[in-house]
């Protein structure tokens, strides 16, 4: 009826900003920024009947590190054989995976073909084996698996230098990084704790 | 001489606010995308042990279950006294609970997702190696494989 178009009245928005800021407050509190990190491991598959297979495998390709309970890291393998300290487990690592000097008393090196690149000579048939007692301190073991990594990437990132001329992160993730994976891959296994030295 | 002079009391000009509320909702989706929403409540003391080079982070939240292992908190150690306790969710759990768990934890994600699911052991660092390793048995026959052992990042020791 009226004359004209009636204007719409503005909607007053001066609590916009109030309301967004409680809103934000909101989620400031209810969320956290921290960000889970760890170190990752892929567990053997539970098979009752595996403990008989480990005994198949050649003596010079194993190396046992066990931490007792008194947190002592004993390492026994073709060369070594004696409590160690901490700091002496990456590089021994570090030499029973890779074997420089094709030792005979260190893990066989060997022609292994990997997809879509070719033959190296590796360590293939190498494990570790980490065993500890029920008491062991999980710090310690956590450190000793932390050790094993290293001496692992320090491997990967050499080999990766030496064949693609740069560090493993800077290799292309579809590409190359699955060869260097595989050239040094990770054979660490974890036993079940044993009771040493415990009268049963 | 007067030219510059004002007449009168001059009022300071009001401050336009109208982009306030954008400026405060860009603030807030900011948060929302870098935080996550707080996790379940922590009924043991968990310290993690601290690594550096070798330390991943965890993307995808999603994939990840949460498996605490540690002394219970002074609230709870009154009546359940300082023996590592596993916390499951939101509750104590015995060892035996963990393949249960396991298998809801896998019926609630995407079936894409289901061989990526990660398990995050949170332990203290002064549990000993015993409850672990009954912890990673359960994994391993409820073939939750792909563990971590969440632990923090030195950085005073990274060279």
């Amino acid at each position: 009826m009226g004359k004209g178009k009636r204007k719409v009245p503005g909607l007053n928005q001066s609590s916009t900003a109030d309301i967004s800021f409680i809103l934000l407050i909101f989620f400031l509190v209810t969320t956290s920024m921290d960000i889970d990190s760890g170190l990752s491991r892929r567990l053997p598959e539970y098979d009752p009947d595996a403990i008989e297979e480990e005994m198949k495998i050649k003596e010079r390709n194993v190396m046992t590190v066990q931490v007792n309970k008194n947190n002592e890291i004993f390492v026994k393998n073709g060369v070594i054989n004696r409590v160690i300290d901490i700091s002496e487990l990456k590089d021994l690592a570090k030499e029973f995976i890779d074997n420089p000097d094709d030792d005979v008393r260190l893990p066989i090196k060997e022609e292994y073909d990997i997809q879509d690149y070719g033959v190296v000579i590796t360590t293939v048939r190498h494990v570790i084996s980490l065993q500890c007692d029920r008491t062991t301190n999980y710090e310690i073991y956590f450190k000793v698996q932390h050790e094993l990594s290293k001496a692992y990437s320090e491997l990967r990132d050499a080999w990766a230098l030496k064949t693609f001329g740069k560090k493993l992160s800077e290799c292309d993730e579809k590409t190359q990084q699955p060869v260097v994976r595989a050239v040094y891959a990770s054979k660490i296994s974890e036993a079940e704790p044993k009771q040493y030295g415990t009268a049963q | 001489m007067s030219k510059f002079r004002s007449n009168g009391k001059r009022e300071m000009p009001e401050l336009n606010t109208s982009s306030l509320p954008d400026l405060i909702f860009t603030v807030l989706f900011f948060f929302m995308m870098v935080t996550s929403m707080r996790e379940v409540e922590v009924k043991v003391q968990v310290k993690t042990p601290n690594g550096t080079t070798e330390i991943e982070k965890l993307e995808r939240k999603s994939l990840v279950s949460h498996i605490y292992i540690g002394p219970p908190s002074k609230t709870y150690r009154a009546v359940l006294g300082p023996a590592p306790r596993i916390q499951l969710n939101e509750n104590f759990a015995e060892v035996e609970a963990i393949r249960e768990f396991v298998s809801a934890e896998r019926e609630s994600m995407a079936e894409k997702d289901k061989p990526l699911m990660k398990m995050s052991l949170k332990i203290d660092k002064d549990v000993q190696m015993g409850i672990v390793n009954d912890v990673k048995l359960e994994l391993r026959k409820a073939r939750a494989l792909n563990i971590v052992y969440s632990a923090g990042i030195d950085k005073s020791q990274m060279k």
